[in-house]
Formats: structure tokens, sequence, C-alpha cells
């Protein structure tokens, strides 16, 4: 019962003289255009299609239902915490009193949201056992990038010419793309076999140059590497710095603290762990926690509090400046301040525990017949490997990632990380039954035995199967050219 | 626990099936004096109730300007958000699901993102668009971090007339990259000057200018002349990055048709709430040879192994993901519910709701302008043509003793510009959008006049 007519592209549906608004008359008098604007500086409408506001709704709820989300599916993509997106907090954050504050408002009638935001930064400090919080950043790979500014702040300032960033072979591709646009050089570390950060390696490359050591703990591969506090050392005594990616922190609430276990700075993604939506790709936000002496470096303004009166203080000559226009994606910040305070300290860790819970029941029933590498435990995430499969009977992770669209299940991270051949990286969180988790079991154990024709033509029960990415990358067609 | 529905038994289930005694045991590979002794130090867990009554309670300690009638604007408007936006951003198929890495689970997203780019196309009159960046600030820095790779020049020309906050963030990206900012000054307020001298600008530029960051019309609110100004950024091998008002457009000649490389907007102002500055929405829209250097995701049009019409994320070999340190950008998450709602503001305006509204924030601008300099209380700062915004200089004194006046009556009148223009501490910067009536703005002429 799809309705293919609704779903054609806006511009096709477009009929001349449709409108879904209606302005108001200019209710001052009009003055001509000429008279207010130079010859030449005005041109015809834009060529933007014309639509009724029934059209719109239609061609954009058939839409939607061509997706698979949080709300209607299991969606176990590793490393992006895809968990449920309470539904008070989208309530909450969309009062009047929040969507309509303008950023250059006088700090007398943003009490209330300077407060949240002052709230925002001492609980994430908390949180991360790191006490100085900017939130400027809009996004994970944002808040790298701040912290990493923010670190070469700090080592200009105090004299020392440190350009290289090193980063395990493990690590999320920002890692290194967020050390590049910061102005660093950057330079691999190696996994040991099992899994862990390569210590001889680390050392071997360590030295005078070596600015910062960025790791993600729990790791891509969903362990803990017990190593950190050692690494730490020995990344501090050659007077680096170590950076914690946060991406991971829904194992581990409550239960270690970056800034513990001798992180120096830290982002945190409020759309992976403090559950805000994800949107389809954002907006999120990438606050950053950083230790004391990092902290007047930082992004400007920061959140200050003077007795009961709250302002942004600009006031920070050391600081790096900005990384972005106004204070930060407020909107999902108000999401996550929610989420914190619904579960108090220990809701949080109860958060970590059932998502370290769910990803080893997961993982003890998936290591049978999809082999997990990394050893029989894990924190909050698995990555199993099709490679078995692929040579015995040439099914590679990607045929059953799309076969598992078809039994209503979004596929997990596949081919991350790259240390694992036909990696399959998946992530339940917290929010998922046992009853969900033994299905997804049981569908991935179907597919595993299906036949390879079947699974190389998958998925067969969505609209489209198996886009040609060689021709859309070949030949690219990035908007709409027009009829025929 | 209210969004973990694992039920006591369920877990003893669990750990059963996996062999652990307790929950305890499955963080062994946490070595003990690596954890925390205690309990965070935070707030007690609240039910929703009280939640409730505690967001109320702290939103009702702000006074928010969209209730009353703002005049600001700096790159943040109060434009009408028309109930289709928020109706279609509030489908959960949209709002809970992610990037469209599996393109069979996520075709509405896709075809929703390709129609962003195009729409956006449409809007700018450039090739290409992408499909998002955070905000206005960033599509900047990542505009001209494009023109650097592109041209393999490194210095950047910036003109002072350009947002502040653009300016002071693209300072802080490069601060510590081999690159040059060099500032033209256009902004003159003796001279009631603030746009660009092509002339002037000519001779700053030489064989080592990568690009030149115009915002048009201006922090001001004063347009270009932007055919001018690219045709001598050209003339030197740079390229013109334009930061637009995406609602101008609705009114003003297209870039695409100006000669500029690269087009950045904030675009905010398109079905977007204000909410203290954030989340916006970045647009980078570009000329066609640039796409392959374009930052962020990009939604091709491809078809399927039955020849159906599709959509994929597409030229990823340009990211993060897949080339590391070498990728055009390290941007992986950007603003996708947020284009979103400027594909479902845009179609629902169309070509004639973005002319009248562009034409409405004209002629209330015009209006509210010539009615403050009628009062004699305050004057004009610059002369050049405007579109929706202007700045103006309160006689004797400060405007923040306006601003503060006019709070009690919910009256925005501005934003002061001292903050970044300390030789403008007497002047403020005043917006007037669609929103704004008549009667508003005859508020705000008889408060100016009383102050």
């Amino acid at each position: 019962m799809r309705n293919q007519q609704t779903t054609e592209l806006l511009f096709e549906q477009s009929r001349a003289g449709s409108c879904a608004v209606h302005m108001p008359e200019c209710d001052v008098p009009a003055r001509s255009l000429e008279d207010m604007l130079p010859e030449g500086a005005t041109g015809s409408p834009p060529p933007l299609p014309e639509l009724s506001e029934p059209d719109l709704v239609r061609h954009y709820v058939n839409l939607s239902t061509q997706n698979m989300s949080v709300d209607t599916h299991f969606y176990p993509l590793g490393s992006c915490t895809m968990k449920y997106n309470p539904k008070r907090n989208e309530r909450l954050a969309s009062d009047a009193g929040w969507l309509g504050l303008h950023p250059y408002q006088p700090e007398s009638t943003v009490q209330g949201v300077l407060q949240v935001l002052w709230e925002c930064q001492e609980m994430l400090g908390e949180i991360a056992g790191l006490p100085a919080v900017s939130l400027q950043p809009a996004a994970g790979a944002h808040g790298e990038m701040t912290a990493l500014l923010t670190a070469a702040g700090y080592f200009n300032d105090t004299g020392q010419r440190r350009d290289v960033v090193l980063i395990p072979d493990q690590a999320h591709g920002t890692n290194p793309a967020s050390a590049a646009v910061a102005g660093f050089r950057t330079v691999e570390v190696k996994s040991t076999p099992e899994g862990f950060v390569d210590l001889d390696d680390l050392e071997s490359k360590l030295d005078e140059k070596t600015a910062v050591f960025m790791i993600t703990n729990p790791n891509t591969l969903g362990l803990f590497d017990g190593q950190i506090a050692r690494i730490a050392e020995l990344v501090h005594e050659a007077g680096g710095l170590v950076y914690l990616d946060g991406a991971n922190m829904n194992a581990i609430l409550g239960i270690a603290r970056p800034g513990d276990f001798g992180a120096d700075m830290m982002h945190f993604n409020p759309h992976k762990t403090f559950s805000t939506p994800h949107g389809g790709g954002g907006p999120g936000a990438g606050p950053i926690a950083v230790a004391e002496k990092l902290g007047p470096y930082l992004p400007r303004p920061v959140i200050a509090r003077d007795g009961e009166t709250y302002k942004l203080d600009f006031d920070r000559p050391k600081s790096i400046g900005r990384v972005r226009s106004f204070v930060g994606n407020v909107g999902v910040l108000l999401r996550m301040y929610c989420y914190i305070l619904t579960h108090g300290p220990d809701g949080l860790r109860r958060v970590s525990e059932n998502a370290v819970l769910n990803a080893n029941y997961l993982l003890n029933r998936v290591k049978h017949f999809l082999p997990v590498q990394y050893g029989d435990r894990c924190t909050h995430e698995f990555v199993a490997t099709a490679g078995e499969l692929r040579d015995r009977r040439g099914i590679s992770a990607m045929d059953i990632a799309k076969r598992l669209i078809d039994y209503g299940f979004h596929a997990p991270t596949v081919y991350f990380p790259l240390i694992v051949r036909e990696a399959m990286m998946i992530e339940p969180t917290e929010s998922e039954t046992k009853a969900t988790l033994d299905a997804f079991a049981e569908a991935l154990f179907r597919i595993t035995e299906e036949p390879e024709d079947l699974l190389h033509e998958a998925p067969h029960s969505t609209t489209v199967s198996r886009p040609d990415e060689v021709l859309a990358a070949r030949k690219p067609v990035l908007k709409w050219k027009g009829e025929g | 626990m209210p969004y973990a529905p694992t039920t006591t038994e369920e877990q003893q289930a669990m750990l059963k099936a996996i062999g652990a005694k307790d929950i305890e045991e499955l963080f062994a590979m946490i070595p003990g004096e690596l954890r925390m002794d205690g309990e965070l130090q935070l707030p007690a867990a609240m039910g929703e109730m009280e939640l409730s009554a505690r967001m109320s309670d702290l939103a009702g300690k702000n006074l928010p300007a969209g209730s009353g009638a703002c005049f600001l604007g700096g790159g943040c408007y109060d434009h009408f958000v028309p109930a289709v936006v928020d109706f279609v951003a509030s489908r959960s198929e949209f709002y809970t699901a992610y990037t469209p890495y599996q393109a069979e689970a996520s075709q509405g997203s896709l075809q929703a993102f390709f129609e962003y780019q195009t729409l956006v196309t449409q809007l700018t009159g450039m090739d290409v668009s992408n499909a998002s960046l955070y905000d206005g600030a960033g599509a900047a820095v990542e505009a001209v971090l494009m023109a650097i790779n592109a041209t393999r020049r490194d210095k950047v020309v910036v003109l002072d007339s350009v947002h502040p906050e653009y300016i002071q963030t693209l300072g802080t990206y490069l601060t510590n990259v081999k690159t040059t900012i060099k500032t033209l000054v256009t902004v003159n307020p003796d001279a009631k000057q603030c746009a660009a001298s092509p002339a002037a600008l000519a001779d700053i530029l030489n064989k080592e200018t990568a690009c030149v960051l115009v915002q048009h019309p201006n922090f001001f609110g004063c347009l270009e002349d932007v055919e001018a100004l690219a045709e001598v950024t050209h003339a030197a091998g740079a390229l013109l990055i334009l930061a637009v008002n995406p609602v101008s457009l609705g009114l003003l000649k297209r870039p695409g048709q100006c000669g500029v490389d690269i087009v950045v907007a904030e675009g905010q102002p398109l079905g977007i709430p204000m909410t203290f500055g954030g989340p916006g929405l970045g647009i980078i829209a570009c000329s066609e040879k640039f796409v392959r250097r374009m930052p962020g995701r990009l939604v091709g049009q491809t078809v399927d192994r039955r020849g159906r019409r599709c959509w994929v994320l597409t030229l990823q070999t340009r990211e993060q993901h897949i080339r590391r340190e070498k990728a055009t950008s390290n941007i992986c998450t950007n603003q996708g519910l947020m284009a979103l709602r400027a594909s479902v503001f845009l179609a629902a305006m169309g070509p004639m709701g973005m002319r009248q509204m562009a034409e409405l924030c004209l002629q209330k601008a015009h209006y509210a302008l010539d009615e403050l300099i009628n009062t004699g209380a305050v004057s004009r700062v610059f002369e050049q043509p405007f579109f929706n915004e202007f700045a103006v200089r309160v006689k004797g004194g400060d405007p923040q003793k306006l601003i503060d006046a006019a709070v009690t009556g919910n009256i925005f009148p501005g934003v002061p510009l001292g903050r970044w223009y300390p030789e403008m501490n007497d002047c403020m910067l005043v917006a007037v959008t669609e929103k704004r009536t008549k009667m508003e703005i005859d508020m705000l002429v008889e408060l100016v006049k009383k102050t």
C-alpha cells in the first residue's frame, strides 16, 4: 500500500500557483523597491517548487515511512548508541520559554537558560571527573577539534612546541581528521592481538614532539583497555596530554570517570550517551571537559555563576576563542539536562549496567555462529566477524546487514573498526528488551543459514535494494535537474 | 529507570545465560583501582512530574524575545515558523533515525536531503549544496578551508563587515595552521560607510590570496557590490566566499549569478526556532568544480539493482571515516533535522512566499528606520542601502539603557554593538522581520522617543 505518487520529488509535484503559506498584507506604508535597493540588486523569485500544505504533509509522512528509526525498529548501529529518545525531553525542550530565546537578549532575561547551561557544565564535569567544561562544540568531532585546539593553546602558552597527535589504529576516523584540521601531524599506534593499545609501540612513538594521545576507552572493539593508567603515565612522562573520545561513555557512567583514570580532556556525545535524538544525522552536541590547568584555554564564553545570577563570561584572556557562533546547540543540551536529571547518579549507573548486560547477553548468543575475535566479554558493544562466512560461502558482512533489514532490524555498523575483517559492530543499548535481543540473535542465525544468492540480493522487502554506489560516485547527481 | 525495560527476572536469566554471577562481574575488565569509590555527585533522580515542574520553573526565569516584539538580529532572527515544519520534524521516523548509512533503511532521510540540496541550489543559484554543516560560522570556516585547498594558497582576506563571531571562529580554527588572515577595513562609522570598495579590495589581493570572505547583506545589514568584488577577487586568482541571509534571497539577485564561488549561510531563518542560538543550520553551496572538496555529507541519485531511482550517501572518499587525516573535513554528524526543517519551510513558502516574506522584511525595516530617525533620538550609522537590518546611534548615550527600559514592555529594541566594536558603543543593530507589526514598530518608536 505504498503511495508512490506522493513520494515523487517535491519538484515533480510542483504545480504553478500552489503555496502552503499566506503572508500577511504589508501594514506599513509601502515604498517602491527601486527607492530602497540599488539597480541590479534584485533578482527574480527563487525557482522553488510550488506545493500546498496537504501535498507537503503527504509527501513527508510517506517519505518518513521509508526510514528505519529507533521509534520503529531495533537499531543496533555500533558506536552510535541508538537508545530510546524520551518523549518528555522533546516536550520539555520545546517550550516557548526556550525556543523563543535570542542569543543577544539582555542577560537579565535569560537567567533560566543560563542556569540550565551552568548546571550542565557542572554535571558533565562531575561525570567526566574533569572540572572545566565548554558547551560550545556542535558535535563529537567538533569537540575533538576544540579540545585539540585547547591543548595547542596550552602548549603555546607554556612555550612547548609539540605538534604530533598519536592515535590507535582502531580509532574513529574523526580522530585523525580532527587532529589534521587542528594543525597537528598524526602518528598511528598499533593494537595488540588482544585488541588493546600496544604499549611498546606507544612508548617508541612518544617524544618531546608528542602533544596528545587520543584514545577511545572503552575502545571501538567494545573492550575497556585496563592499561589506561599506565598509558596515561607514559604520555604524561613524555609531557603529552591524554584525550578521551567519549563516544563510548554509555558503558561507564558512574562506574569509572575519565579524569580519574588518566584523561586530561574528553568530549561527550549527548546524542549517544544522553539520549538526545540523532535527527537523521544531527543536530548533536559535543561538549568537552578538561583538567583544571587546561580550563583557561577553553573557548569563550563559558557560563559563570555570580551569587544567584548567571552570566556569559567572555573575560578569559587565555581562551582559544570561539569555535562557533552564539553559545552552543542549546536545544540539544536541554534534552541532555532532562535526561541526566531523570536518572540521577544511581540511574545513570544503571543505564551503563543494563547497556553492558544487554551487549554481553547478545554477544553470548551471537558468538557461536559469528565469531567475536576479541574475547568472551565486552562492554556496551562488541565486534563480530563474518570473515569465516566470507571465506567459506562468499557471504559478506554487508550481505548480512542488508538481509537483517528484511527481518525488521536495522543493520549494525559494518566494516568498522578497520582492524577486524568483515566487521559487524553491534550495540544494543540499555533500552532494548531481552525478547528483542533474542529475536535479533535468532534472525542473525537464520541469515547465516540462508542461501548465498538470497543474501547477495537482500534486502527484498524494501522499496529499493542495493543502490549502485559506484554509479553515484562516478557520475554524481547531487540535485534534481528537471524532467527527463 | 524509566527507559531500561529489562526486569530483574530477565536480568537474572540473562546473567545465567552469560555465565556471570552478577552484573558487577561484567565490569571485571575495568581494574578496581580505576573505578569510582562512591556515587556521582548529581541531583537525585526526578520523575516526569517533578522534572516538568522544574523545567517550567526554569523556563519561567526567561523572558523570550520571540514572545515579545523582537528587533534582535545579528545572525539569528525571529521569523515565522509554519506549523507544517514542526509537524514534519516531529515525525519520529525522521528524528530518531541516524545518518543514512544503510540506504535501503533510510530512503526517507536520503530523499529529503537530496531535496534539501536541490532547494539550496535553487535558492542560491549555485551548482551544488551539501546536506548541511553545523552553523553559519562553521560553514564560513569550511568554505575558507576548501578555498585554501583548492587554490593551494595560504592567505585569507576577510572583510571587517562580516559577522564578528564568524571572524573570531575563523581565527580560532586557523591559529594552529600555516595560514594568515588579513582583515580589510571597510567599516567606517565616521564616513557613514560600511560597504567594501572593490578598488580597496584589489589593493590588498595578490597571488598568495586564497579567498575573500564577504557577507551580503553584511553584519550591519548593508548591501555589498558582490559582482564587482567577485571580479577583482577573480582577477587575483582567488575565490569569493559569500555569507548570505537566506531570507534575502527571496528578493536579491542570487549569488550564483554574481560570480560567487562558494556561498555559506546560517539557515536558522528558514523555519528553525532561535533557541538561544542553536541548533542552527550551516548552509554551504559551491560551483561544480569544487564538489570533491566539499565537506560533510552529500546525497546522490543512483539506481538500485532493479533499475529503480534511489538515493545514497556519495563521494564518501572525501570523508573522515574513509580518508581519516586526509579527509576534506572532520565533520561526521551534521544538522540533518534542521536541514529537514529548512526544506519543509522552503517548499511551503515556494517562490512567491519567499518573495513576499523578503519584501515584508524590507518594507518594515525601512519604515522602522524612517520612524526612528524622525524621533530625533537616534541617527543612522551607515548610509548604504540595506535589507532588513540597520545600525543606529543612540543620541547621548548607551543603548543598554534603552534596551533595559524596554524589557518591561516586552520589547527587544536591538543588539548593542559595543561588545564587538568599542567605537560603536553608543550604537545598536535593529532587525525587522515579517513578524513585526506596524503597532510593534510604533511601540518601539514611542519608547525611543521617551527614553
